[in-house]
């Protein structure tokens, strides 16, 4: 497709060249920076939570009846009695060994629940984004094209307006129509669980409908000012055959946009998890955060917040370096 | 400021929505007044009945009316969607504003933090301001609240950004005025509009968050129900009467629409005129007529002289306009010879670039083009495009467009966008299309090319870019080049250079060139013969070497005399031509020029001239005009208004 012959430049040149001249070095640099200070204010705020809950946060947990001194073990169990310095402390070099802690209720290490609860939902944001790129790319090119200037008015009314309702369903609440009519009137597709491939389909597909319809009109709107651009001209001027204008002319200048928001789109994803698993009893960290807020299971609560917080820095860095591959331009742009 | 609201209510959309909000604030008035009784009434019989009669959308665990529940949960799911919208605008107001009040560096330390709090969704904050401050209602409004703020903080931050930038606040702060007094007077009246409208969208939003939360058990907590609660409780229950569920999910789509929509409807109604777009809808035209042109040009081909590389015949240029179809091009006739160079000039909108883009068929979709007759190297471009065709035109005519700055991929190297002529059109591999690349660079005199293929176009000056853009076109051998305003966007000190190689290549090869101006001057120099365009017709065609001595049309020499040269005196104004181009939408019976032009007569204004040879001029010279050759009127004594006057 989009032909490029030339291999692109190794992050880091040879020595003697100076950092300013070279794009993807800065780049990186600054990349770098800012995904360090997010990571430790993520850090720092996940160890704040427990400090945050006005009052005892253990008596809280335990119930008013609780004796004393269980109140007074659990305390020291979680380490709330060492001054709050040496608490942090603890807590960051707990997560530089991958100790996360262990569960006040099922007494498992926590990074053990992470470890065993995670591959399900990380399974289930990844099959939902790339459905949801599967469709929104060629929908949004295909109208983009259908639409460009001078034509489709109609399909344009017809697919802004159904766009803007579709992305108005909540996830969690097109999982529930999905359930009713697949599951329980037409008796398709399984409802709960993840144990067969089938059970995919309903959760993926709640989750990955909005973010694909958003994305779609994004990148139709692009589509339909990139095919406006002088450089789709020239392309024109050389002949070349629609499909190459479309894919690989127009489509990168368009995507580029699109990935800016896709980003929010897919971080948005990733939080989404957590209702979608919710209402398809989903054995990820979804389901096990909500147990684990509704008994008051700090430490598991504590870690799954900072891995979703990671997911979503993790996929702000990704597509900040697909901009940066896909837009020449973007690495150089300061923010 | 009234009318702008009520112009809102009044489109479709707008109204639906401001129906569906006004109804649901009813609701959550009226509801547990009218049926809170109702909904708390316990039936033993009838525990989780399905829809019947008497239950229209059955009952619950405890033989309750579900229906009633929803109506009645109304009033509680919507104030705490407002609280929480509430706390997320006040904070989020709070945030973005303080930047301003605090100054430069914990106003930066600030946005920051904002900036790093608005990168997790919003989601995900809410189930942190759950744990902390617990599970129930007022943790939910709280967390939904909070978590909203960065944002609105964001937006704030934007908009303050934006209206600090305007005079009157710099006057304020000169005066020595205090930050938070200017604050409160100057700032905030001016964004409050915005922040109502994303306010309005975001209640929509808060709705739905907080349903989730309830839905998840962390909201609303029994005995008290919001929809949320209620599709909590639905669901556990869901394969036993389905409409436990439904129904309050519908609710809370419904309401959450009303909201978005309301807000999108308002936004779009303040921000953008009503009724824009509404024009007439042209229905899909087909860019090429489907009859064939008419067999004349079949038999006339053998007369022909075999150099002829471009022969266009009555050539019309239709576009759909707002009031009907527009001609900017009508009837355009002119052959192009191997190794000629064709200037046409006119000034903006006389149809030259339309021109441009017909003969060579890359006229957008929109644009319909006609002619007796479109031929390129003996193919006939007005039949449908076919992949030999493109072959062919993709090797043989060369396109320069006037703003190299736009007319490169940005995404994409310089090599690799001109090797993809080679690789789709020669069938050359990769590398033999990427040492084409190189060798054409250089061709075009571009230092250091083998560098120079890898980088991007905005790495490229402007000059090299437009001399790229020529060697792009050499990549096949073209027979002409088409040139649209090639020195229009550069600076004066590299046009010469692009000019002369358009010129070298011209000379080498004996490659036709067709470029086309509003530069008398350039054309003058560069070109043999030039065709003078006005109002989507030719004037003139005359031998460049005849046009500042023995041009016959007033216009041409009303455009050459626009000219300033070394004995134009500076003190005086410079030469203009008086009166306005014409409207391609309403071009005037007879001579299009004869409102501006000084020797126009009756004749000129009832019919058109044809462009014909003249009886005594020579025979490469055609004009289109009545009186052409007649002295000019001196050009004082003439009223401004009485030219644009139309008859």
């Amino acid at each position: 497709m989009s032909a490029t012959f030339i291999a692109p430049n190794p992050p880091a040149g040879p020595a003697g060249t100076r950092l300013r001249s070279r794009p993807w070095a800065r780049f990186a640099v600054r990349r770098l920076r800012r995904l360090l200070i997010s990571l430790w204010v993520l850090v720092t705020v996940s160890f704040a939570m427990i400090h945050l809950i006005p009052g005892d946060p253990v008596r809280g947990a335990l119930g008013p009846t609780a004796p004393a001194e269980l109140v007074e073990a659990q305390r020291h169990a979680l380490g709330l009695d060492d001054p709050i310095v040496v608490q942090y402390l603890h807590y960051l070099k707990g997560l530089a060994t991958g100790d996360l802690g262990t569960s006040l209720v099922s007494r498992l290490p926590v990074a053990d629940v992470v470890a065993q609860r995670l591959p399900a939902t990380l399974v289930l944001a990844v099959l939902a984004f790339l459905v949801a790129v599967a469709v929104a790319v060629p929908l949004g090119v295909v109208t983009g094209v259908l639409t460009r200037r001078g034509h489709g008015r109609r399909t344009e009314l017809a697919f802004t307006t159904t766009s803007i309702i579709v992305a108005t369903i909540p996830d969690f609440l097109l999982g529930v129509a999905l359930v009713y009519v697949f599951g329980i009137e037409l008796g398709w597709l399984p409802v709960a669980g993840n144990d067969t491939a089938p059970a995919y389909v309903l959760p993926v597909f709640s989750l990955a409908i909005g973010p694909a319809v958003i994305l779609a009109r994004i990148i139709r709107v692009e589509m339909v000012g990139v095919l406006e651009a002088d450089f789709v001209r020239t392309a024109r001027a050389k002949r070349l055959p629609a499909r190459t204008i479309y894919a690989g002319h127009a489509l990168p200048n368009a995507v580029t946009a699109a990935l800016t928001v896709g980003g929010l789109l897919l971080s948005a994803l990733v939080a989404g998890t957590v209702l979608v698993e919710n209402v398809f009893a989903w054995p990820g960290l979804g389901s096990t955060i909500v147990r684990s807020i509704l008994t008051k299971d700090y430490p598991v609560v504590q870690a799954i917040v900072l891995v979703y917080g990671v997911g979503v820095l993790i996929t702000n860095l990704a597509v900040d370096v697909a901009l940066a591959l896909l837009d020449p331009r973007s690495k150089i742009r300061e923010d | 400021m009234q009318g702008r609201w009520t112009r809102v209510v009044r489109t479709p959309l707008g109204l639906t929505a401001t129906v569906l909000v006004v109804a649901v604030v009813a609701l959550a008035v009226l509801g547990p007044v009218l049926w809170g009784s109702g909904a708390g009434a316990v039936d033993t019989d009838a525990i989780l009945a399905p829809p019947s009669a008497e239950h229209l959308a059955g009952t619950d665990n405890l033989g309750r009316d579900i229906l009633l529940r929803v109506l009645v949960a109304t009033r509680l799911s919507i104030v705490l969607a407002l609280l929480a919208i509430t706390i997320a605008v006040v904070c989020g107001l709070v945030l973005g504003s303080a930047p301003f009040v605090l100054g430069r560096r914990s106003g930066r330390l600030l946005a920051a933090g904002v900036n790093i709090a608005v990168a997790f969704p919003g989601l995900l904050l809410a189930l942190f301001f759950a744990v902390v401050f617990g599970v129930g209602a007022t943790g939910a409004v709280l967390a939904i609240g909070l978590a909203g703020a960065p944002a609105f903080a964001r937006l704030t931050q934007t908009l303050v950004a934006g209206v600090v930038a305007r005079d009157y606040v710099a006057a304020a702060q000169a005066m020595g005025i205090g930050r938070l007094r200017i604050l409160v007077r100057h700032v905030l009246p001016n964004i409050a509009e915005p922040l109502v409208v994303n306010a309005t969208i975001g209640a929509g939003s808060a709705l739905l968050s907080f349903t989730g939360l309830s839905f998840l058990g962390l909201g609303v907590q029994s005995p008290s129900y919001d929809w949320g609660r209620l599709l909590y409780d639905g669901i556990a229950t869901i394969y036993v009467n389905a409409a436990a569920a439904l129904v309050p999910g519908a609710a809370v789509l419904l309401a959450g629409l009303a909201f978005n929509l309301f807000g999108e409807s308002v936004a779009k109604g303040l921000g953008v005129p009503a009724g824009i777009g509404l024009g007439a809808v042209v229905p899909g035209r087909r860019a090429v007529p489907v009859d064939a042109p008419a067999p004349a040009g079949r038999t006339a081909a053998a007369d022909r002289p075999s150099d002829v590389v471009l022969d266009v015949r009555d050539l019309e240029v239709t576009v759909p306009g707002p009031a009907g179809p527009v001609r900017p091009v009508r009837g355009v006739s002119f052959d192009v010879r191997r190794g000629e160079a064709i200037g046409i000039v006119g000034e903006s909108g006389s149809g030259k670039s339309m021109t441009a883009l017909a003969i060579t068929r890359l006229l957008a979709g929109r644009g319909r083009v006609d002619a007796a007759r479109l031929e390129f190297l003996g193919q006939d471009l007005l039949a449908p495009d076919t992949a030999v065709r493109r072959r062919t035109l993709g090797t043989t005519l060369a396109m320069v467009f006037q703003d190299p700055m736009t007319a490169f991929n940005p995404t994409r190297r310089i090599g690799a966008q001109l090797a993809e002529v080679a690789t789709h059109h020669q069938g050359m591999t990769r590398r033999a299309a990427a040492a084409r690349a190189v060798d054409r660079l250089a061709a075009v005199r571009i230092p250091d090319a083998p560098a120079r293929v890898r980088q991007y176009p905005h790495e490229f000056s402007g000059g090299m870019r437009q001399r790229a853009m020529i060697g792009m076109g050499l990549m096949g051998s073209p027979a002409l080049i088409v040139a649209d305003e090639p020195t229009t966007a550069l600076d004066v000190t590299v046009q010469q250079q692009v000019l002369d190689l358009l010129t070298a290549i011209r000379r080498a090869d004996d490659v036709a060139l067709v470029l086309i101006s509003h530069d008398v001057t350039v054309v003058g120099e560069v070109c043999d013969r030039i065709l003078v365009m006005y109002a989507g017709r030719i004037v003139e065609d005359l031998p460049a070497a005849d046009l500042v001595t023995a041009a016959r049309h007033p216009y041409t020499r009303a455009l050459v005399d626009a000219v300033p040269d070394m004995t134009t005196d500076l003190a005086e104004p410079l030469a203009t031509i008086p009166g306005r181009p014409v409207d391609p939408a309403d071009v005037p019976r007879g001579c299009a020029y004869a409102d501006r032009c000084p020797l126009a007569g009756a004749r000129c204004r009832a019919e058109d001239p044809p462009l014909v040879a003249g009886p005594d001029g020579p025979p490469g010279h055609r004009v289109a005009c009545w009186h052409a050759g007649e002295p000019l009127p001196a050009p004082a004594g003439r009223d401004y208004d009485e030219l644009v006057e139309s008859p």
